[in-house]
């Protein structure tokens, strides 16, 4: 237990260390703010500039990062602002629910399971921003259970983090421009990486010339990659698949497949890739419970996602809740802290200064381009059986949920958990949410988990007996009340 | 001869790329075996080094699974560490003298009934 509601409480918490949270929770220290800075993981970064720990004893933390002097300078920041006493830094505090204050005052308290043991802590702050970034996307196809097949973030995060490979023959797979990322760091590892396989066509991109053009960072970025891939012999295979893995208790081949404008197979085009590994995505997606837990409004993203509806000094619709980064709709690192060091500005009521405001215009403008170009085609559920699980942790096959939502009527996501059981298990969705509800033919609904990981039920005991542990109707605020001692 | 290891010399290593030497190296016990560990590693990456994907089956069938997202999102990596299951592989740093097992199904058929 850090600190309470009760006491002192900051001027402004922020939860996540990533990007956007490091860069605002900087500035706000800078402007003058007392700052609370939240973070589940071991080390700030987030999964961006996620790095070595120290015993790990990297010379060259920086090989594995593009942008590594933006972490720098903000780490250190960090630092001389915690040793100052304007940041209190809470690093492994996973903030599972933000609560108004009953009296209606101006405090948030911000309740976490810390660490490994899960201890509890209750923070308190006249105003939140919320930085909780983004998990990825992922597409079902036959055989994506299999040990083997992992995240493309999840194998640069086990790269970044722990200096470690899942195999010596990884395919890379899915959609966007993190595939082209998640390449060259493998193949620079030690990996081989016989092809990156993309669902989209990169002419996707010409729509939006203007954008590509006003942000030369970006293609030149691009080009760092493709030269990456290149020095390697790492083939793109732009409109393909990886439409099934093979393997009994771990992955020896894919089948890829030649795909139409629709991102459906077509029949006669698939050849098999031996592999040891398969790194898959297809992009990412916004980490939104903690905001829709106290009903912030939302909107669709152009790559098909539900990201925060923000102003130009990016407060969502909830006064006093700010957000920055991937939580208002996927943009990349630099889009990240630029928003980071706006809500900085605006929480600390300052004008956000014009060079702030157009590079957030210049770099979102990128952002819609690219998630459009990477929008999931309606043809990718060709690619499954009817065996094929789609939920991984309730073990829910494709057949089961087209019974739901053909023979049952299920015309939604949550309908069909209902019936299925998918997504109702330990990740809560996060992992078949967009599948099943494209299976379910609507768009995705925003998150609704009025927990946003395990809390031993010791905690939710010990909350004011008042408490509902039902989630808020809806656009409507969390009426838990928060816990002033501990 | 492995992958690893064909052809011309040696194959870099994520090592290779970053430098350095790690500060402590021990060994973490694994079902019955002992595997390699350097401080600041997770269990999952203690794990991978070994060349060991899958630490934990499915309640259902039984289905071998290990890290999927590598982040604590997707709970794949669930594994039973000094006897307390569920635990998140990716996010739990090995320690010296931890005892890592598979983990069945909920982790708690001690509890069934």
């Amino acid at each position: 237990m850090t600190t309470s509601p009760s006491d002192s409480p900051a001027d402004l918490a922020v939860v996540g260390a990533g990007p956007a949270g490091l860069a605002a929770a900087v500035a706000a220290a800078g402007l003058g703010l007392r700052v609370t800075l939240l973070d589940a993981g071991e080390r700030p970064g987030g999964q961006y500039f996620r790095h070595p720990a120290p015993g790990l004893g990297a010379a060259r933390p920086e090989a594995l990062h593009h942008g590594w002097a933006d972490f720098a300078s903000r780490e250190a920041a960090l630092r001389a602002h915690v040793s100052a006493g304007r940041i209190t830094y809470l690093p492994r505090h996973h903030v599972w629910t933000v609560t108004p204050d009953p009296g209606g005052g101006p405090v948030w308290a911000l309740h976490a399971v810390v660490g490994p043991e899960e201890a509890a802590a209750t923070v308190g702050a006249r105003g939140v921003l919320l930085a909780t970034g983004a998990y990825e996307r992922q597409l079902p196809f036959p055989g994506w259970t299999l040990p083997g097949v992992v995240g493309a973030g999840g194998a640069q995060a086990m790269l970044k983090g722990g200096l470690v490979l899942p195999g010596s023959r990884v395919v890379v797979a899915g959609s966007g421009p993190l595939l082209l990322a998640v390449a060259g760091s493998l193949a620079a590892a030690g990996a081989r990486v016989p092809a990156v396989v993309e669902a989209a066509a990169y002419t996707g991109y010409a729509a939006h010339a203007a954008a590509l053009l006003r942000n030369p960072g970006k293609l030149a970025e691009g080009a760092t990659y493709g030269g990456a891939l290149l020095r390697h012999g790492v083939r793109l295979l732009t409109r393909h698949a990886v439409t099934e893995a093979h393997g009994t208790d771990r992955v020896e081949a894919v089948t890829v497949a030649r795909l139409d404008r629709d991102w459906r197979p077509l029949p006669g085009t698939a050849r098999r890739i031996p592999c040891d590994a398969v790194a898959v995505g297809h992009g990412l997606v916004p980490q939104l419970e903690l905001a829709t837990g106290l009903g912030c409004a939302t909107r669709l993203s152009p790559d098909a996602t539900v990201a925060l509806e923000v102003d130009a000094g990016q407060r969502t619709s909830v006064p006093g809740i700010w957000s920055a980064g991937e939580t208002g709709g996927i943009g990349g690192a630099q889009l990240a802290l630029t928003e980071g060091e706006i809500a900085a500005h605006s929480a600390a009521g300052r004008p956000v200064p014009a060079r702030l405001a157009r590079a957030r215009t210049r770099l979102r403008a990128f952002a819609a381009a690219m998630a459009g170009a990477h929008r999931p085609g309606a043809g990718w559920t060709g690619w499954l059986r009817e065996d094929t699980d789609v939920c991984r942790c309730e073990e829910v096959p494709a057949g089961r949920i087209r019974e739901a939502v053909e023979d049952l009527g299920a015309r939604d996501a949550r309908t069909v958990k209902l019936l299925t059981r998918a997504g109702m298990g330990w990740c809560q969705g996060r992992m078949c949410g967009p599948a099943v509800a494209a299976l379910a033919g609507t768009d995705p609904a925003p998150d609704r988990r009025p927990l946003s990981c395990p809390v031993p039920l010791s905690h939710l005991a010990a909350l004011p007996p008042r408490t509902p542990l039902t989630g808020p109707p809806t656009g409507r605020p969390h009426l838990l009340w928060p816990r002033r001692t501990h | 001869m492995s992958e690893a290891t064909r052809g011309r010399g040696r194959r870099r290593s994520p090592r290779d790329l970053v430098g350095g030497t790690p500060a402590e190296t021990w060994s973490l016990r694994f079902d019955d075996r002992e595997l390699p560990a350097q401080s600041g590693q997770s269990i999952a990456a203690v794990l991978w080094s070994a060349g060991i994907l899958a630490w934990r089956t499915t309640r259902a069938t039984a289905a071998p699974r290990g890290v999927f997202c590598g982040i604590g999102s997707c709970y794949d990596c669930l594994v039973t560490v000094n006897g307390r299951p569920n635990q998140r592989a990716c996010l739990v740093p090995a320690r010296p003298g931890d005892h890592v097992t598979t983990q069945e199904g909920t982790g708690h058929d001690d509890l069934a009934v």
